[in-house]
């Protein structure tokens, strides 16, 4: 009972607002522990308010530095403001260097700002496995938007369409020649394209490739009715961030009216779930009763017995004989 | 399950900063990447970080542990305002190192102060980083 008490406090204290309890709740559902579990269970019926913005893009492209930027435009309009910065983890170590946090250091006295760095854990996409459970904490604690900044991984940027209902694609200018413009699927995924430091004299280059690509590029998945607008943006300059806040609100808005804000939240949804299931039929491997199966399974491929896809189906009907037996 | 938490697999972060006017981050980078190396978490907040800075980054990135880097001898005022706002938001829970040219006549007075690791210059890195792996806490929450 006192273990059920705790927990319900740790959401009601995040529903208040209370700072340490949304953080001790984000490392909880990182970690993905059961009082992370129950707490997000409760806070399920007070989130969903929140406008999840994805900023994705190469390395070096601006991207903490515009979301730095972003903080301060949407703290002008009276918004609390969340973002959680994903930076890749060793594959060899486990460990991470997050250093996004270093550029949004001038709100640490305004409550209305929470910046939380996330390393990926090895997992794919430029996103940490619990990214959307940590959004949804700081959606339950009030802050909207919650800007998720992610590794530009190159194809990757694909994963935070997935995740986001808005998302920006960042490009600097002068990172290489606009062929790397054309790399199909990041393009498709922006709602929004920006150009940072666009102070520099290749800026208006780049934005033009990119309108131009938004007349080539078709596919069968794109929503009729939105075109990616490209903003131009320079931090130095001080100039078209509220540009890209108004281009944010007015997809923001387009989602609502076109009803495709109900598609996408649908596919986040099915996305989620399918990631928990490959999750956890992966753990009923490493029990004891699974380990073996699985192993077994290795044997037959190393011995060139059986294909991995064949192995895959064999194992699948183990662990039904086994449930059925249990 | 607590036993991810508490457990050997568990990720440990870090907060490495550098408060005060000191300029120079070599070192505190050279940690930095040491502690990336050794599998932890690093939130590397760079130079002149006030403690307000420091506390606000603690306490929201709900870090295990904040290394202090400092080279500019103000450590005798900086560290107590820094132990002050650890404790104003409530993460003096936290394992708190400090590195850097902290004369050995200073560190009982440094140790004191709850810091609970003074590691001067030629200290290998290794030593931090097991002292680390051995301290860092292991967190409760309460209702």
């Amino acid at each position: 009972m006192a273990d059920g008490a705790r927990k319900t406090s740790l959401s009601a204290r995040v529903i208040d607002g209370e700072p340490q309890a949304i953080a001790r709740l984000l490392t909880r559902v990182e970690n993905d522990d059961d009082i992370g579990r129950e707490a997000l269970e409760n806070l399920l019926p007070h989130s969903g308010r929140a406008h999840l913005i994805g900023v994705t893009g190469p390395p070096g492209g601006g991207k903490s530095t515009l979301v730095n930027e972003l903080i301060r435009s949407y703290r002008t309009r009276g918004n609390r403001v969340a973002v959680i910065a994903i930076d890749p983890s060793s594959p060899i170590t486990g460990g991470a260097t997050l250093g996004d946090r270093i550029r949004m250091l001038e709100w640490h006295a305004d409550p209305n700002v929470f910046v939380r760095s996330m390393a990926s854990r090895r997992f794919g996409g430029g996103l940490a496995q619990n990214t959307l459970a940590a959004a949804t904490v700081l959606d339950a604690a009030g802050f909207d938007p919650v800007i998720i900044e992610t590794v530009g991984t190159g194809q990757d940027e694909v994963s935070i369409a997935e995740l986001a209902l808005t998302t920006l694609l960042v490009q600097a200018p002068g990172m290489g020649d606009s062929v790397q413009t054309l790399k199909a699927g990041a393009v498709e995924i922006g709602d929004v394209m920006v150009v940072t430091k666009a102070d520099r004299p290749e800026a208006n280059e780049l934005a033009r490739d990119l309108r131009r690509l938004q007349t080539l590029t078709f596919s069968g998945e794109a929503p009729a009715g939105w075109q990616a607008p490209v903003v131009k943006t320079s931090a130095i300059a001080a100039a078209g961030v509220d540009d890209l806040v108004t281009e944010i609100e007015r997809h923001k808005a387009w989602l609502g009216e076109s009803g495709e804000r109900e598609v996408r939240l649908r596919r986040i949804a099915a996305t989620q779930l399918a990631a928990r299931v490959r999750q956890d039929l992966m753990k009923r491997m490493s029990d004891p009763s699974g380990t073996g199966l699985f192993t077994m399974m290795v044997d037959e491929i190393m011995a060139r017995a059986i294909t991995p896809q064949r192995g895959s189906q064999l194992l699948l009907a183990l662990l039904e004989h086994e449930r059925g037996r249990g | 399950m607590q036993g991810t938490e508490q457990g050997e697999g568990r990720s440990i972060r870090v907060l490495v900063a550098k408060p005060g006017l000191d300029g120079h981050d070599r070192g505190a980078k050279v940690l930095a990447r040491a502690f990336r190396d050794a599998g932890f978490e690093v939130i590397y907040t760079g130079l002149f970080q006030t403690p307000e800075m420091i506390a606000n980054a603690a306490l929201q990135e709900d870090v295990d542990v904040v290394g202090l880097s400092i080279l500019s001898g103000a450590h005798m005022s900086l560290f107590p305002a820094i132990m002050d706002e650890l404790r104003a938001v409530g993460r003096d829970d936290a394992l708190v190192v400090a590195g850097g040219t902290i004369p050995d006549d200073d560190v009982p007075q440094v140790l004191e102060m709850g810091i609970a690791a003074v590691f001067g210059p030629g200290t290998p890195l290794h030593t931090a980083i097991d002292f680390i792996r051995d301290n860092a806490p292991v967190r409760e929450d309460t209702a």
